[in-house]
């Protein structure tokens, strides 16, 4: 077991802290997510630790619960772009020619539309939906690892190893899952930490331009959408979604260097 | 023909494919739905007639690709269409729209690129010093954090707290070019924090990458100041990488724009496609991407022409 570096143990110690509070969100949470218990934005108290909301809901509550749908999105959808983004991206190496052309220029296209405006024109003619989010999202990111996987798979396709599976005759999905998957996995699970901070910031933009998840259901996005008008009677209210989202992402991108490092370091190894 | 003229010219030519297949995928974008827009559009309750009546307002009637082709010949001509909701031409409402994005996005650029060249600059000077390590935490930090965040606490601390600023961006028409300045510079300043972390490390790999060759050791052993180095032979070697940066990161603004505009309630492009998303007005946000994803392709065109250009290799071929 080799020691880990602060940075690492603190980016580890809050990303599961928020990981275990989405899951037990319920057991958490003092009050339900969408019942009225107090007056509008009241301050800090022993009551309401975080006051209450726009509309006398308790702000910790909301915040508990919007993190479980925020973390549940983000993770979902970064589920989908790895697997779409992985397998294509292994596919086009592995099968190569026009297949790989049409493939790569395609993604080249939909990278060259920033995602967010895309995004947005996919949303005005779609149903608004927790289901419709993930996959719109999911797809648009797997453009990215795409590129990482493809990359990657077209170094490893040309190791002696994968020629001797082929010359064993070994099918495609064979090479695929069996040869190239396992020795691709590490650059690609360091990458799934930056995508997943993405996929946290991109749907709470959408939430917050509210185009992403609808209310009642609370959201980060959306807290800071509902509470934004008391900005200009300095009532923080909103802030705090914000600030949940930033210390998230610096979580993980704490451990995502970690695991970089640590990746690069066993290659220069490897020699 | 010179080379880097061909190069250049090849450049222009897949710039101009690029956005033609963009126009495609963006008016395709607005019909992978299964089924009927102009059902999803009026939602489950819409009557008959008021289903009909959009089909035939929008041409849902025709088939997409002649639909597409006329479209395209309108965008082509500056003719946008009309909104659905409103009725409004297009074209005319975004023209003072876009003029006032361009305007806070170009006082946002103004501030952003002299700084984020100076402080990467201050992080090459004092690599792995307490200035450089500063700079690169701070780096970290505000990559994590959403566009909307650093908008409210501006606003919380400069308009709120010592209401120096207003907190809402308006203009109207006829207003002075200082009273337009003092009620963007929020905004711009919220822009200019987001593309500052990422412009200034950027720039900071281009000139420690130039630090790297030959002449800058020549340069160190004549007995030059570290300042003098980087003034004298690093930053002019770094200028190439560093146009490409900025124009990268103007490409970057685009997006944070939309955000930014909607915190502070600017009436720009964001805004105007932001409400027509929510009230699915399909021509104004397909006029509104495609303006969006030319000036985004435009700008990353730009980069790559003044890559090609700053090449010596390129520009005096053997």
């Amino acid at each position: 077991m080799m020691r880990l570096p602060l940075a690492a143990m603190i980016g580890i110690f809050f990303t599961s802290l928020y990981f275990l509070m989405a899951i037990f969100a319920p057991l958490l949470a003092p009050y339900p997510m969408t019942e009225i218990v107090g007056g509008v934005w009241e301050p800090m108290s022993a009551k309401h630790w975080l006051g209450t909301d726009n509309i006398g809901r308790d702000l910790l509550s909301r915040m508990i619960y919007g993190g479980r749908t925020t973390i549940f999105i983000a993770t979902v959808a970064t589920i989908v772009s790895f697997t779409t983004g992985s397998i294509l991206g292994f596919t086009a190496a592995v099968i190569g020619g026009w297949v790989d052309q049409a493939m790569s220029r395609f993604v080249d296209l939909v990278m060259s539309i920033p995602t967010l405006i895309f995004a947005l024109v996919v949303l005005s003619v779609m149903p608004v939906t927790i289901p419709m989010l993930i996959m719109v999202m999911g797809f648009l990111d797997s453009t990215r690892v795409y590129r990482l996987a493809r990359a990657v798979a077209v170094d490893i396709n040309v190791m002696d190893f994968v020629e001797a599976a082929k010359l064993r005759g070994e099918g495609r999905i064979w090479i695929i899952f069996r040869e190239i998957l396992p020795n691709a996995l590490s650059p690609l699970v360091a990458e799934m930490g930056l995508r997943f901070i993405f996929m946290v910031l991109f749907v709470s933009t959408l939430s917050f331009l509210g185009l992403g998840v609808q209310p009642p259901q609370a959201d980060w996005g959306g807290i800071v959408k509902e509470n934004k008008d008391g900005i200009v009677y300095g009532i923080g209210a909103a802030l705090w979604p914000a600030v949940a989202i930033a210390t998230l992402a610096i979580s993980v991108n704490l451990v995502a260097d970690w695991v970089l490092n640590r990746t690069t370091s066993l290659k220069g190894g490897r020699g | 023909m010179h080379l880097a003229l061909k190069l250049v010219a090849q450049r222009l030519a897949l710039g101009l494919l690029l956005l033609l297949a963009v126009s495609v995928l963006i008016f395709a974008g607005t019909q992978i739905l299964p089924g009927d827009v102009a059902q999803s559009i009026l939602g489950q309750s819409a009557t008959p007639e008021a289903l009909a009546n959009l089909r035939r307002d929008m041409g849902l009637n025709e088939p997409a690709v002649s639909r597409y082709f006329s479209w395209l010949g309108g965008a082509l001509t500056g003719d946008l269409g009309t909104a659905l909701t409103s009725g409004a031409d297009i074209s005319k409402s975004i023209g003072s729209r876009l003029g006032n994005t361009v305007f806070l996005a170009g006082v946002a650029a103004v501030i952003a690129i002299p700084l984020a060249i100076l402080l990467g600059l201050l992080a090459v000077r004092y690599r792995e010093r307490w200035p450089d390590k500063l700079i690169s935490a701070v780096t970290l930090a505000s990559i994590s954090l959403p566009e909307f965040f650093i908008g409210y606490v501006l606003i919380l601390i400069f308009a709120v707290n010592l209401g120096w600023f207003p907190s809402v961006a308006t203009v109207y028409d006829g207003m002075g070019f200082l009273d337009r300045l003092s009620v963007v510079i929020l905004p711009a300043l919220t822009l200019t924090m987001v593309v500052l972390a990422h412009m200034m490390r950027m720039t900071r790999a281009a000139i420690l990458n130039v630090m790297q060759s030959a002449y800058i050791e020549t340069a160190e052993l004549k007995g030059l100041s570290g300042l003098q180095v980087i003034a004298r032979h690093a930053f002019p070697n770094a200028i190439a990488p560093i146009v490409n940066v900025v124009m990268l990161n103007l490409a970057y603004l685009v997006v944070g724009v939309v955000v930014v505009e909607v915190v502070f309630v600017y009436p720009g492009m964001g805004q105007y496609l932001v409400d027509h998303v929510s009230k699915r007005d399909v021509p104004v946000v397909q006029a509104c991407g495609l303006i969006f994803a030319a000036v985004y392709i435009g700008l990353n065109m730009v980069a790559d022409i003044v890559s090609i250009l700053a090449n010596p290799r390129l520009r005096h071929p053997k």
